[in-house]
């Protein structure tokens, strides 16, 4: 029930929830790469929503309704038929900025990441995009990223319908605040504090005079992430629906 | 057109520097050709991958078969960096043309429909389009001040993936795997792994004809039982996790790495 005292929950699941909650009202959400906790805030808004939301996990045979592959993906995001994305980054900038790529000079990188996935598009025509990142440092989350995989904002003349609205991390929410074109603090997780947000973070940021703490999921919504949500995960996260909900891995015949 | 033939001969199509095009990582990536392709010592190849790739960029890349890469990223997702690709990036040894999956998608297309050039949103203000100076930003024709990117065709030598099934005539039954037909219809030539031959012809039937790539555009099928091993064959069976994780931890050095192309590849000849 809403307004249940909350049970204990894992990090994972408090910001599933946050998550959730911040995917709203929307037909479709789509989920790429290596995004397994806003898979689970997309299948528990999905079960919450008694099948609304759309749902596709990209990754996936059985949440993914697409049949004419990743043409139909892209298509489908340029006519903004995507409303809801993810997107992290090995930085992230003050200004929205992410960074995929690399650390350093670009041929010859310090650090390197995986690459830019849909990120140089979607950024741009998703009209709510989510940034979550599970490291919460100076590191990450810094003034400004070495290499510009996709930019928070773009100029008037550019065509954009899309851009960021948050930023979960493991310590708090950020809003973005698309007209400052920065970031917000929105609500501090439970355990942190405001001082340790600011010292650990690398951009400067609004703050509001009363910043509150996230609230953690109540016991039905736990209920439905760990019964309903977590089995489905474990076909595109067996290692993710493992380690936090305990479903076992299968082996391969 | 579509014979079937042994892996090794159907492979001798796959040149010593030419462009290849393959899939990503869950839509039927042929392993066991990738595995005979090292062990028959390809070199400076150009690979494309759709929109992505994993252990088969990875493996090609530490076996030494690859100059160019292009692609939106490599990774062994749950399991992490892919460790020769990051090892070759640290070292500066690998040419990445970075993109990001729409672009390919979109350089594709632009091959499947003979045009030289396809356009695409997104992009401008990011350094993808620093380091790509074949993409041209240009004022939309038909707007105001309205500017666009524009991405050269790319048309692949050869695409190589794996399917569930193909018939005598060398039509291949791809099924919903619809990038499989992007890459065929975009690349010069396609050959294919598959993991039985149909009795029959999968354009008879109007259900399977639908999700069959004809073998007009096929030039060499072979049989790989378990051909995308140890990636999955999605709605036929999934990764084997075990062994990814395994990979994951032996090529993180080159000498791991070495000893695990000592074990699966060169000791097999179509594992």
């Amino acid at each position: 029930m809403r307004g249940a005292r909350p049970e204990p929950c894992k990090i994972e699941e408090l910001l599933a929830g946050i998550i959730a909650g911040l995917i709203g009202d929307a037909r479709h959400v789509a989920v790429g790469n290596a995004s397994p906790i806003p898979a689970t805030a997309a299948l528990l808004a999905r079960e919450r929503g008694d099948g609304r939301p759309y749902v596709s996990l990209l990754q996936s045979r059985k949440h993914n309704f697409f049949t004419d592959g990743g043409c139909e993906l892209f298509d489908c995001a340029g006519q903004g038929r995507i409303d809801v994305f993810f997107l992290s980054g090995g930085q992230i900038g003050g200004q929205g900025d992410i960074n995929l790529v690399s650390i350093g000079d670009h041929d010859k990188p310090s650090v390197r990441f995986p690459g830019s996935f849909g990120s140089g598009y979607l950024y741009y025509v998703v009209p709510k995009v989510i940034l979550f990142r599970l490291e919460h440092s100076r590191r990450t989350l810094v003034p400004k990223v070495d290499f510009v995989s996709a930019p928070g904002t773009s100029p008037d003349n550019v065509y954009r319908t899309g851009g960021p609205v948050a930023l979960v991390t493991n310590r708090c929410v950020f809003s973005f605040d698309k007209a400052k074109n920065r970031f917000r603090l929105d609500s501090v997780h439970p355990g942190h504090t405001i001082e340790e947000v600011r010292d650990e973070t690398g951009f400067d940021f609004d703050m509001p005079a009363d910043v509150g703490e996230t609230p953690a999921p109540d016991a039905e919504t736990l209920r439905i992430m760990r019964e309903r949500v977590a089995p489905e995960l474990a076909e595109v996260y067996p290692q993710f629906a493992a380690k936090v909900f305990g479903i076992p891995v299968a082996v391969p015949a | 057109m579509g014979a079937i033939r042994p892996l090794d001969e159907a492979l001798s199509g796959i040149a010593d520097g030419c462009m290849l095009a393959v899939p990503r990582e869950v839509s039927g990536v042929a392993m066991a050709a990738t595995r005979a392709l090292i062990r028959r010592g390809v070199k400076k190849l150009h690979v494309v991958a759709l929109p992505t790739s994993s252990l088969q960029a990875d493996l090609l890349i530490g076996a030494g078969c690859i100059e160019t890469l292009e692609t939106s990223a490599v990774s062994m997702g749950e399991f992490g960096p892919a460790p020769r690709f990051t090892a070759a990036m640290l070292a500066g040894t690998l040419h990445m043309k970075d993109a990001t999956c729409p672009a390919i998608y979109a350089s594709m297309e632009a091959s499947v429909k003979g045009l030289p050039f396809m356009p695409l949103r997104g992009l401008i203000g990011s350094d993808l389009m620093a380091h790509r100076p074949e993409w041209k930003t240009i004022d939309n024709p038909y707007g105001d001040n309205d500017p666009i990117v524009l991405l050269p065709a790319i048309r692949p030598d050869v695409a190589l993936f794996h399917a569930p099934m193909a018939d005598k005539a060398g039509n291949v039954w791809i099924g919903r795997t619809r990038d499989l037909a992007t890459l065929a219809h975009a690349s010069a030539r396609t050959i294919v792994t598959v993991e039985k031959i149909h009795d029959g012809d999968l354009l008879a039937d109007p259900i399977l004809a639908a999700g069959t790539l004809p073998g007009f555009y096929v030039e060499a099928v072979a049989v790989a039982e378990n051909g995308a091993w140890p990636l999955p064959l999605p709605d036929h069976y999934p990764a084997d996790g075990a062994h990814l994780s395994d990979y994951v931890k032996r090529a993180a050095t080159a000498e791991g790495f070495a000893r695990y192309l000592d074990e699966y590849v060169h000791a097999r000849r179509a594992a």
